[in-house]
């Protein structure tokens, strides 16, 4: 490998590898050699494909040799979220109940990705059927915040963020159902962006709550997230709630650093108490340089993002209930007490009390009560309601403004183990990102420095509406500009040397 | 002393309800690409959305949404603008997903009716069954128990599961309750499913053999005091496969609450299972505590919206009513009742209609597939149109309208084209069957019978026309059936002074 390191961006990896200054197999070595050197320490990562991965770069290298036409993340290696179907390859979402399953199908993404040539490393960690904002609910162990080893990486993707904090992948994709890719990306200083909902298909993504769940890309950069956003974008036919309209052009977006003339709101509801001093000093100074580089900032009420949080452990509990129902041991994963004694009604119970983590049995339950005869319109019905209403106030924000901005997360990573058993106050955190999944548009949280009192990471939140995720890019794009040379440095420059590092 | 069935409708009143589920044809499965054939090797018909495997998701088939519309207008029914799937929650090992997607409170068709005619001690009588709704789901596997007494889950010594059938397209037809049949309640019901089935069959949405499960009826019957204008505790039978069944089951079930009700015992809210053998219904589940299916709105799939036009064309495309059909060709062919009945129940009418329409004269055409036909067809235990083709039904009665063929001689070439001869042409040719109508060599044989029998002959003679007989027979039989009998008999006359 020559100009570029596993410190540069997937943009100058590409570059370089159109270039010929590089080859895939060389990223692709050094990024395992990184991972070797770090993941101990990390634990990003639930399974490596080395070899799937080696004989993908070869191939890709291959046909830049021969000249063929690539699309312009060809080569450049990812980390994949293990809650999406990779054919072959253990697919576990964090569980114990998937163990050992090996998916007999690509999720759409998944095809998506290697038909752009994009190099699959391996599956990241993550909480348990993506339950959860710490990665502690994983069936596999911690993941480790690479900027304090003893804090949580973010969840559920935690292990698709700390990937790229510990610069053991430029690229990866996460899922996002109340936050789960902008939180881990706010706590590791990276960037992360769920797409507007049915921007990105679903289909082949090990579901949570279906209406909510979102697939999307990660990365240190705006652009380079901009990038694996358009590699893995589209309809497909395949999912019935994908949108059929044009991609958003958000690699153009991300390119423009212009936003001169835009009108970007501030949420007040998700900036007052219980949010960090540090969170919301380091927020505030984001708004001024986007101040600066020409943007009107005013402040916007959306009174019922107050109901939000409530009405979403509602109905993402819900409809977990019901998609978590087919893991009964008959047809895949593991089985349990299946001696010749037990009815198959016996085994299945047996399976899902040792194949199921605490939170997630939690959310089951209390999705099976709301949804119950006689509590469903209380419950089910008023969340749907909730709903509507947190809809309602994005659209007549958006009547007004071009995108809402606000902290990604009240408060920067915590400690392992500190929120372990208290669930209301692991939820509280999902507070910011979760009116986006409610409303199904679009959010980007990118790295806007670190907290004074404690030196981690950040994360600011743009939203954008639905099929306006270019928005959110040009936003984003301008103001890491911004930061970046307000800095001198990139935020992820100042992380603490790990092993490899 | 227990009541029968008359005794039984004398003092109750029944009040029927009939579920009706239908397999529809389309060649894919409610939401994935898997084939739906019927009878393929267990588990070969499936791919990741049919199996439920994490992360796949389903995509409505249109055809069947083309379908259950048809169904709808075809029963007069009001098509929903927008109509939802929903989720029914509950575990069983051949649910994939441990939920079926289905419609709940917003299905696709709703409030309709459909018309039936039965029998009565005052002659032909109309009856409006009322339709609530009809709706779409998909197909459960199948579950094979293994061992133990009852072939049910429990006491097996294992299952076994076969995934082909699970996601095939259902549409569930559901009527309002159906009251004021008094005793008829029987052959309404059977009326209704009939009638329905020839619907669904006039249609071509479904294959709609009970037998082989591609249309089956629950049963839900309570009684009442004659009299009262309540509504009793009612049970639902399932396992209902015939339209004899049907009927049966009703009756069943009459005399089963109403014996019940006899002995002050009070009806259970049950499901239950029709026994083929007796006639009888044998408690399954109970339903008093109502099993909670957890219905919400299915997030995978978006709302079902067919367009205003779309469905304007579609009830532009309905056929003609099964029941004007039957009146139009028994009227145009002059066929008794019974007849028409009998073409019906044989699913004979769309290939004697077929026949008839070819050039064959209506009697010929129908006493040829009911007859001959379906004969060599019930030997083979097949359906008769797998043996031979209208056309081909057509040209044989053309050959004996022509007097090429005797119909012996018919039913030779008949046997010969279903057992793989070739046409009816190719049949006569390499069996030679040609009926010999050259006058010179009957009268060879005409004169030869006379020499044998003079005094039959010298009767004939006499004026005792039907002792001609004899002599024709010995003609035929001495020109092997081939010869036209009454070109023989009409020589002979000639000859004898009689002609």
């Amino acid at each position: 490998m020559s100009d570029v390191t596993i410190h540069s961006t997937a943009a100058q990896m590409s570059e370089a590898l159109i270039a010929g200054s590089t080859t895939s197999v060389a990223l692709t070595n050094a990024h395992f050699a990184q991972i070797e050197a770090v993941e101990p320490a990390v634990h990003a990562f639930l399974h490596l494909d080395k070899d799937g991965a080696l004989s993908q770069a070869a191939e890709v290298d291959a046909k830049r040799a021969r000249g063929e036409k690539l699309a312009p993340l060809a080569g450049v290696p990812l980390a994949l979220k293990d809650v999406l179907a990779q054919q072959g390859v253990p697919t576990t979402a964090g569980s114990k109940m998937l163990e050992g399953w090996r998916p007999p199908y690509d999720a759409t993404v998944v095809k998506k990705l290697k038909d752009a040539g994009v190099v699959i490393l391996g599956k990241t960690n993550m909480d348990e059927f993506a339950m959860g904002s710490s990665t502690e609910n994983s069936a596999y162990g911690n993941t480790h915040n690479p900027w304090d080893l003893t804090r949580i990486p973010g969840g559920s993707g935690g292990g698709s963020a700390a990937a790229l904090a510990a610069f053991q992948a430029p690229l990866a994709i996460g899922t996002d159902t109340g936050g789960s890719i902008r939180q881990p990306a706010a706590v590791t200083g990276t960037v992360g962006v769920k797409p507007t909902y049915g921007g990105v298909s679903r289909y082949g993504l090990i579901a949570f709550s279906s209406s909510l769940d979102q697939a999307g890309p990660c990365a240190r950069t705006v652009l380079d997230t901009a990038l694996l956003h358009e590699a893995i974008a589209g309809y497909d036919q395949m999912d019935s709630t994908s949108i059929n309209a044009p991609v958003p052009q958000v690699v153009a977006a991300a390119k423009k650093l212009d936003i001169k003339g835009l009108k970007i709101g501030v949420v007040k509801e998700l900036l007052g108490e219980g949010f960090q001093a540090g969170v919301r000093q380091r927020f505030e100074e984001a708004l001024e340089e986007l101040v600066k580089a020409g943007a009107q900032i005013v402040e916007v009420s959306c009174p019922n993002f107050d109901y939000g949080l409530a009405a979403y452990y509602l109905i993402a509990p819900s409809e977990a209930s019901s998609n978590l129902a087919r893991f009964d041991s008959m047809r895949y994963g593991i089985r349990i007490g299946d001696d010749g004694t037990r009815s198959a009604a016996e085994v299945m119970s047996l399976t899902r009390h040792e194949g199921f983590g605490a939170e997630v049995k939690r959310r089951i339950i209390l999705g099976t009560y709301a949804l119950s005869s006689g509590y469903y319109d209380a419950y089910y019905g008023s969340a749907q309601k909730v709903r509507t209403l947190v809809k309602r106030d994005f659209d007549a924000a958006f009547a007004n403004v071009d995108v809402l901005v606000s902290p990604t997360c009240p408060t920067t990573a915590f400690k392992l183990g500190e929120n372990t058993d208290d669930p209301l106050a692991m939820y509280l955190n999902d507070i910011a990102t979760i009116p986006v999944n409610l409303a199904g548009i679009g959010g980007m949280s990118l790295p806007c420095g670190l907290a004074p009192e404690d030196g981690l990471p950040v994360g600011f939140q743009i939203m954008s509406p639905g099929m306006r995720d270019d928005l959110m890019y040009q936003v984003g794009g301008t103001l890491e500009a911004a930061l970046v040379s307000k800095w001198g440095h990139t935020l992820l420059s100042q992380a603490p040397a790990l092993a490899g590092n | 002393m227990a009541l029968n069935y008359d005794q039984a409708v004398a003092k109750y009143e029944p009040t029927l309800g009939l579920e009706v589920h239908v397999e529809l044809n389309t060649k894919s499965k409610m939401f994935c690409g898997c084939a739906t054939e019927f009878g393929a090797s267990p588990n070969t018909q499936t791919c990741p959305i049919c199996l439920g495997l994490p992360g796949a998701l389903p995509v409505v088939n249109a055809k069947a949404i083309e379908s259950s519309i048809l169904i709808g207008l075809a029963l007069n029914c009001s098509i929903a603008p927008f109509s939802r799937f929903a989720r029914k929650n509950y575990f069983y090992p051949d649910m994939p997903k441990n939920f079926q997607t289905s419609q709940y409170d917003e299905p696709i068709c709703v409030n309709g009716y459909l018309d039936v005619e039965i029998e009565t001690d005052e002659g032909p009588k109309q009856f409006r069954v009322e339709i609530e709704r009809v709706h779409m789901e998909e197909d459960t596997g199948k579950s094979l128990h293994v061992g133990g007494a009852t072939g049910r889950i429990h006491g097996a010594d294992y299952s076994l599961l076969d995934y082909n059938r699970a996601g095939i397209p259902l549409v569930e037809i559901v009527t309002k309750i159906v009251g004021g049949t008094g005793k008829y309640a029987p052959q309404v019901a059977r009326a209704y499913v009939t009638e329905l089935r020839e619907i669904l069959r006039s249609l071509g949405v479904s294959d709609v053999k009970m037998e082989q499960g591609s249309m089956r009826c629950d049963v839900n019957l309570s009684l009442a005091p004659v009299g009262s204008n309540e509504l009793g505790t009612r049970s639902e039978t399932k396992n209902v496969n015939s339209l004899r069944s049907v009927e049966r089951a009703v009756i069943g079930e009459v005399i089963r609450q109403s014996n019940r009700l006899e002995a002050g015992e009070r009806i259970v809210q049950e499901t239950r299972h029709f026994q083929e053998e007796s006639g009888q219904t044998r408690s399954g589940r109970s339903k008093e505590q109502a099993e909670d299916y957890r219905y919400f709105p299915e997030p995978d799939l978006v709302p079902v919206a067919p367009a205003a036009q779309w469905i304007e064309e579609l009830r532009a495309s309905l056929p003609e009513k099964p029941s004007t059909r039957r009146k139009r060709l028994q009227e145009l062919w002059n066929v008794p009742a019974k007849e028409m009945e009998a073409m019906v129940n044989a699913e004979l009418l769309d290939v004697v209609e077929e026949t008839i329409g070819l050039g064959s004269e209506p009697t010929r055409a129908r006493s040829w597939w009911l007859g001959e036909v379906s004969r060599l067809a019930n030997e083979r235990e097949v359906g008769p149109t797998f043996l031979i083709t209208p056309a081909q039904v057509a040209e044989v009665i053309a050959l004996i309208e022509s007097g090429e063929l005797t119909d012996k001689l018919a039913r030779q070439v008949v046997e010969g084209v279903v057992g793989g001869e070739g046409t009816p042409r190719e049949v006569i040719d390499k069996r030679g069957l040609k009926v010999v109508s050259d006058d010179g060599a009957l009268m060879v044989a005409i004169e030869a019978a006379i020499l044998a029998q003079p005094d039959t002959a010298e009767r004939v003679r006499g004026g005792n026309l039907p002792a001609a007989g004899a002599l024709i027979g010995a003609v035929m039989k001495a020109t092997g059936g081939q010869a036209d009998a009454a070109k023989v008999r009409e020589l002979l006359l000639k000859h004898l002074g009689q002609g």
